[in-house]
C-alpha cells in the first residue's frame, strides 16, 4: 500500500506491505540506520522515535500508521543541509559523556527530546522513571541522566522543544 | 595555535558525533549488492539426537537458497571451533576437549545450539523455509546444573567425557593449607552460588559475508572484539582457507563486554555459506536468539573456607569450586574459571597459604565463557563475602579485619602463594580514601532513619584487587594459552604531519578513538584532532589481538606508546640533518625539534614534510618516510584494585533492596581520560549490581528450557534502579607498562557484587542471616525475612 507521511521535515511517499514495522520501514527500505533494533519485545527503546511529537518504539508501530503524520528519526534531529550543529541534546550527552557504544543512544536521545517537551524542568527522579523504557548496557546511566538534565537546561534557554 | 591534549585532560570524546547523529556503521547497517538472508534452525531441546534431517519441503519453496547442516559441513572436511586454551587437571592430563561443531553433527547439547542454516532471498522467505525444515529429535534427559552434572547417574553430553568432567583443576599448596587449618583459632565457612550471567551487549550479534569468486577473497562483517583473531582461527583451523584470503571487518560495535570475543560458529557458517550460495549472506540475531546463543558467564557452585588466627590473621583459605561450561568449550571457557579465578584468591591480604580446586563441568546450556570480569569478580566474591562472614563470627569490625590482613604499601611487589606478583598497589589508601567518601561515620543516623521509616539498612565492603592487561604471552603460555597476547601499534604520519594510528585493540565503547589520540598527540606533540584511530578491519591494520581483560591501554596503549617513541627516535635523526647538529644534541618537546642550547628548531610537520619529499635528507644512512610499528608484550599482568562501599536500604514487607549509596576508590594507575575512566567505572559497576540484584539466567531443570530468555525475564538494571555513584581514584603506578597504567575496564563489574552483597547481608543480619545469594531478589530477600521472622518448630 501506498503511505505518505512527513519524515525529517521532508515529505515522503512510499509503497509498502501493510505489515511492515516502522523500525523496519526506517532501516531496510529507507535505509536510514541511525534507528536500532536492541530486543525483539519492545523492552530496549534503542528504536524509539518521535511521531507526531510523542516517543514511541518504532518496534511497535505498523508503517500504515504513518500516513498524514510526522516522524523525526535521530537523523532528523540536528540542523539539516549537511550542518555539523548538534541538537542541544545531542550535545549535552556529547559534554557529558553520556554514551559509549552508541547503540542505545538514538533511542535515549529521542526519548530524552519527547520527555522535556512534555517536563521543560524534569528533576532526577523524573529523568530516570522516564528512561525507565531504554536500556543501556555500558554507561551505568549515571552520565546519560546528567545529560538529559543538561539537555533540558539548554533546550529551555535556545526554546527548542517549546 | 596548537592543541596538544595529552594524559590527563579530558576532552569530549572525537566518536560521539557519528554515533549522536545516527551516523554509526554496525554490522547490521551493513548491505551488499544481491545480498541474501540467513536464519539458524537452533535446537529447541537441551540435549537430544537428530535422527534425521528433511530439507526437501524447504528447498522446494520460493527464494530458497540453502539449507546447510553438520552434514554438509562434515562432508565440506571443515574444522570444529577451536579452544583457545588447554588447561591440565590434577592428574597431569589434559582437559576432556570434545569437538565443537559449527553446525551439530548426530546430537544437540543445549536449547540455542545451531542444527541448520537457511539462505533465502529475503528474510521473510529465510523464516518461512526454516520452518518448513522438517528435524526428527530423540530427546534425552538435560543436565544443566553443576551440583547434578557430576553426580553418578547424570546424562552424559559426551561418551568419552565421563560424568561430564572436563577438568579437575587445583592450584596452590595443599598441605601447607592442611597444615595452616589445624593450627586455627577460627575457620569461617560458606557456601555460595555464583550466578549465570547473559552479557547482552545492546547491539544483538551479527554477521555478513561475501566471496568475491574472481580472486578468492572472502570478507566477513562481525560484530567482534577481535576480528584478527577471528580471522585467524577461522581460516587456519574451521574453514581452512589461506588467512590472507580472509577480511574480517568489525566496524562499529554496540557494546561486547566479553559477549563478543569469541570466535562463534554464526561467523564460520556465514562465511562458508556465502561462497556457496554464491552471493553475500546477512544474518542478524535476534534478542531471543542472543539469550540462547551469546556465551553466558559466571556459573559457580563454591565451598570456601579461611582460617584465622585468634587476632584474626589469615592463616590459610581453601576454596571447592564446580564451574559450568555449558556444552561446548568455547574460545577462552576452560581459562575463566581457572587461570583468571584461582589466581585471584589471595585478593589484597597477607594469607599465607592458598589452595583452590576447580571442576569444570559440562552441563546442557549455552557454553560459558569471559564475561566483563571474567573468574575475577568470582575470586572476589568468594574472598570478599568470607572476609565478612569471618569477622562477623569473630566478633571483629569488618574493616578492621581487612585492615590487619592487607597487604602494606611497602610490601609491593607482593609475591601472592597462587602464581602473580603484585607489582604495585595501596589497598590500605583506598579503602581510607572509601571510608572518607562513603561518609560511612554517618551511617548509624541513615540506619536509625531507615529505621524510623520501618525499613532495614545496610552497609557493605570490597576492598579487592584484580590481574588484567593480558597478558604477558611467556606466563600465559605456560598456564595453558594457545595464542600470543601482545598488542601491535603502527603510527603513520602523513606528510603533513597529520597521524593515523593503526592498532590490533577494538573499541566497542570505550573511548579509544579519544584516549589513544590523546596519547599520541602527548607524544609526538601533534592537535589531537589531527590524529585518526583506525581499528577492526584486518585488511588496514596489522595483526592484533583485540580488545577484553582490560588490555587496550594496558597493552595496545603500550605498543603505541613504543611506536610513537620509535617515531620520535626517527625524527631526531631527520632533525638531526637538517639541522646540522649531532643527533645526540636534538631535543624534542610539544612537537618541536631543536638542538640543545641553541635557538634553531623543526617542527614535528617540517620533519615528516622532509621524510616524504626526501631533497635534502640523508638517504645514504636513512629510509625515506615517517611510520613505525610496534609489539608489546607485557611482562606482567597489571593489578588495578579500590574499595568499593555499597549502601542498601531494604523494605521488609516486599523484600525489595533499593542501592541507596555507592562509592569507588579505584587505583587504576596513571588515567590518560579521567572522564572515560569514570564513564567505565559507572557502567562495570552497574554490570556489578545487577548481578547482585537483577541479573540471573534460569534453566529448567528438566527441559533444559532457558526460562529467562527475553528481557521480559532477565532482568537488566534500568535508570531508575540506581542512585548517583561517587567515584573517585587513588592510583599508584604500574611499574612495568610504559605510562604507569592498569586498566579500567573490568575493576566496576569485579568489586561490585561483594560490595552489594555485604551491604544486603548487613541489613538483615540483625535477623541472623549470614548469607544472601545473588541475585537478591525481592522474593528471596522477602522469604529469607520471612523464615527468619517464623519460630522454630518443635524439632
Amino acid at each position: 500500500m501506498i503511505i505518505s507521511f512527513t519524515l525529517n521535515g521532508r515529505s515522503r511517499t512510499v509503497d509498502i506491505e501493510p505489515a511492515t514495522l516502522v523500525a523496519d520501514l526506517l532501516r531496510e527500505t529507507l535505509h536510514m540506520t541511525g534507528t536500532h533494533v536492541g530486543c525483539d519485545t519492545s523492552q530496549c527503546g534503542a528504536c524509539v522515535v518521535l511521531f507526531n511529537g510523542e516517543a514511541v518504539k518504532s518496534c511497535t508501530l505498523l508503517a500504515p500508521m504513518l500516513d498524514g503524520g510526522t516522524l523525526t528519526t535521530i537523523e532528523g534531529l540536528s540542523a539539516p543541509g549537511g550542518s555539523n550543529a548538534l541538537h542541544p541534546m545531542q550535545q549535552a550527552f556529547h559534554q557529558n559523556h553520556g554514551l559509549q557504544c552508541g547503540f542505545c543512544t538514538p533511542g535515549m536521545v529521542m526519548t530524552a527530546v519527547a520527555m522535556v517537551g512534555k517536563n521543560p524542568a524534569p528533576t532526577e527522579a523524573d529523568v530516570r522513571h522516564g528512561l525507565e523504557g531504554n536500556i543501556c548496557r555500558c554507561t551505568g546511566y549515571q552520565n546519560i541522566v546528567a545529560s538529559v538534565l543538561a539537555g533540558a537546561a539548554a533546550m529551555n534557554a535556545t526554546g527548542i522543544g517549546d | 595555535m596548537s592543541n596538544i591534549i595529552g594524559i590527563g585532560a579530558a576532552p569530549r570524546r572525537k566518536e560521539d558525533f557519528r554515533f549522536l547523529t545516527g551516523r554509526g556503521n554496525y554490522v547490521a547497517d551493513v548491505k551488499r549488492a544481491d545480498m541474501t538472508f540467513g536464519v539458524f534452525i537452533r535446537s529447541p531441546h537441551g540435549h537430544a539426537v537428530i535422527r534425521g534431517i528433511g530439507k526437501a519441503p524447504a528447498l522446494a519453496l520460493p527464494g530458497v537458497q540453502a539449507v546447510l547442516t553438520g552434514d554438509d559441513v562434515a562432508a565440506d572436511g571443515l574444522g570444529s571451533l577451536p579452544c583457545g586454551w588447554g588447561i591440565h587437571g590434577t592428574d597431569g592430563l589434559p582437559m576432556k576437549e570434545p569437538p565443537f561443531p559449527m553446525l551439530a553433527q548426530g546430537k544437540v547439547r543445549f536449547v540455542g545450539d545451531m542444527v541448520a542454516f537457511v539462505v533465502a532471498d529475503t528474510l521473510e522467505q529465510a523464516h518461512a523455509a526454516a520452518e518448513a525444515v522438517v528435524i526428527d529429535y530423540d530427546v534425552l534427559p538435560s543436565v544443566v546444573g553443576v551440583l547434578e552434572a557430576v553426580r553418578p547417574g547424570a546424562p552424559q553430553l559426551f561418551d568419552d567425557v565421563p560424568n561430564n568432567l572436563c577438568c579437575d583443576w587445583e592450584l596452590g599448596d595443599k598441605a601447607a593449607v592442611a597444615i595452616a587449618f589445624r593450627k586455627a583459632a577460627h575457620i569461617a565457612r560458606l557456601s555460595l552460588v555464583n550466578n549465570r550471567l547473559i552479557g547482552n551487549p545492546m547491539e544483538p550479534r551479527a554477521a555478513i559475508a561475501e566471496y568475491n569468486a574472481g580472486t578468492g577473497h572472502y570478507t566477513l562483517w562481525s560484530t567482534s572484539q577481535f576480528p584478527h583473531v577471528v580471522r585467524f582461527l577461522m581460516s587456519a583451523l574451521v574453514l581452512k582457507i589461506p588467512e590472507q584470503k580472509m577480511r574480517v571487518v568489525a566496524p562499529d560495535v554496540g557494546g561486547g563486554f566479553g559477549v563478543k570475543q569469541f570466535h562463534y560458529g554464526e561467523e564460520a557458517v556465514v562465511t562458508w555459506a556465502a561462497k556457496r550460495v554464491g552471493r553475500p549472506v546477512k544474518w542478524v540475531a535476534d534478542r531471543s536468539e542472543g539469550f540462547v546463543s551469546d556465551r553466558h558467564g559466571r556459573d559457580h557452585v563454591t565451598e570456601a573456607e579461611l582460617a584465622l588466627d585468634q587476632h584474626g590473621k589469615f592463616l590459610a583459605l581453601k576454596v571447592a569450586t564446580l564451574a559450568n561450561m555449558g556444552g561446548y568449550l568455547s574460545t577462552f571457557g576452560p581459562n575463566i574459571p581457572t587461570n583468571l579465578y584461582g589466581p585471584l584468591l589471595s585478593g589484597v591480604y597477607t594469607t599465607p597459604a592458598i589452595y583452590c580446586n576447580v571442576k569444570v563441568v559440562f552441563t546442557n546450556t549455552v557454553p560459558v565463557d569471559a564475561y566483563r570480569g571474567a573468574g575475577r569478580p568470582e575470586a572476589t566474591f568468594v574472598v570478599e563475602r568470607l572476609v565478612d562472614v569471618a569477622a562477623k563470627e569473630m566478633g571483629i569490625d569488618r574493616v578492621e579485619l581487612r585492615r590487619r590482613n592487607m597487604i602494606p604499601k611497602e610490601s609491593y611487589p607482593y609475591q601472592t602463594p597462587v602464581l602473580v606478583e603484585y607489582d604495585s598497589g595501596d589497598p590500605m589508601g583506598c579503602l581510607e580514601g572509601g571510608l572518607a567518601a562513603a561518609d560511612v561515620t554517618g551511617f548509624p543516623e541513615r540506619k536509625a532513619a531507615s529505621e524510623r521509616a520501618g525499613k532495614f539498612r545496610g552497609l557493605g565492603f570490597s576492598t579487592y584487587v584484580e590481574a588484567c592487561g593480558l597478558a604477558p604471552s611467556r606466563f600465559a603460555g605456560r598456564l595453558g594459552a594457545r595464542g600470543g597476547l601482545y598488542e601491535s601499534a603502527t603510527v603513520r604520519v602523513h606528510p603533513t604531519g597529520q597521524v593515523t594510528v593503526l592498532i590490533g585493540t577494538h573499541n566497542h565503547g570505550q573511548g579509544h578513538e579519544t584516549t589513544f589520540a590523546q596519547i599520541v598527540s602527548e607524544k609526538l606533540g601533534v592537535d589531537f584532532e589531527n590524529v585518526d584511530i583506525v581499528f577492526g578491519d584486518t585488511d588496514r591494520v596489522q595483526f592484533g589481538m583485540g580488545t577484553y581483560g582490560s588490555r587496550s591501554l594496558v597493552v595496545g596503549g603500550a605498543a603505541l606508546s613504543k611506536a610513537s617513541d620509535k617515531v620520535v627516535v626517527k625524527g631526531k635523526k631527520i632533525a638531526a640533518h637538517l639541522l646540522e647538529a649531532s643527533e645526540q644534541d636534538i631535543q624534542f618537546e610539544a612537537g618541536i625539534f631543536s638542538v640543545a642550547g641553541t635557538d634553531r628548531t623543526k617542527s614535528f610537520q617540517e620533519i615528516a614534510g622532509a621524510a616524504y619529499v626526501p631533497h635534502n635528507y640523508p638517504l645514504e644512512v636513512l629510509e625515506p618516510g615517517l611510520e613505525e610499528q610496534a609489539y608489546y608484550d607485557p611482562i606482567n599482568f597489571t593489578y588495578p584494585g579500590g574499595c568499593h562501599i555499597a549502601e542498601v536500604e531494604i523494605e521488609p514487607e516486599t523484600g525489595v533492596v533499593t542501592l541507596e549509596r555507592y562509592t569507588a576508590v579505584d587505583d587504576v594507575g596513571t588515567v590518560i581520560n579521567p572522564m572515560i575512566v569514570e564513564g567505565q567505572l559507572h557502567g562495570g559497576i552497574v554490570q556489578g549490581v545487577g548481578q547482585a540484584l537483577y541479573e540471573n539466567a534460569v534453566y529448567d531443570d528438566v527441559s533444559g528450557q532457558l526460562l529467562s530468555g527475553s528481557f521480559m525475564d532477565y532482568c537488566m538494571p534500568r535508570a531508575d534502579h540506581l542512585p548517583n555513584m561517587t567515584i573517585k581514584t587513588h592510583s599508584t603506578l604500574c611499574t612495568h607498562t610504559p605510562m604507569g597504567v592498569k586498566g579500567c575496564g573490568e575493576v566496576g563489574t569485579i568489586g561490585s557484587p561483594a560490595a552489594v552483597i555485604n551491604a544486603v547481608v548487613d541489613a538483615l543480619s540483625h535477623l541472623g542471616i549470614h548469607h544472601v545469594d545473588m541475585p537478591a531478589t525481592p522474593n528471596r530477600i522477602w522469604r529469607l525475612i520471612q523464615n527468619a521472622a517464623m519460630p522454630r518448630a518443635a524439632e
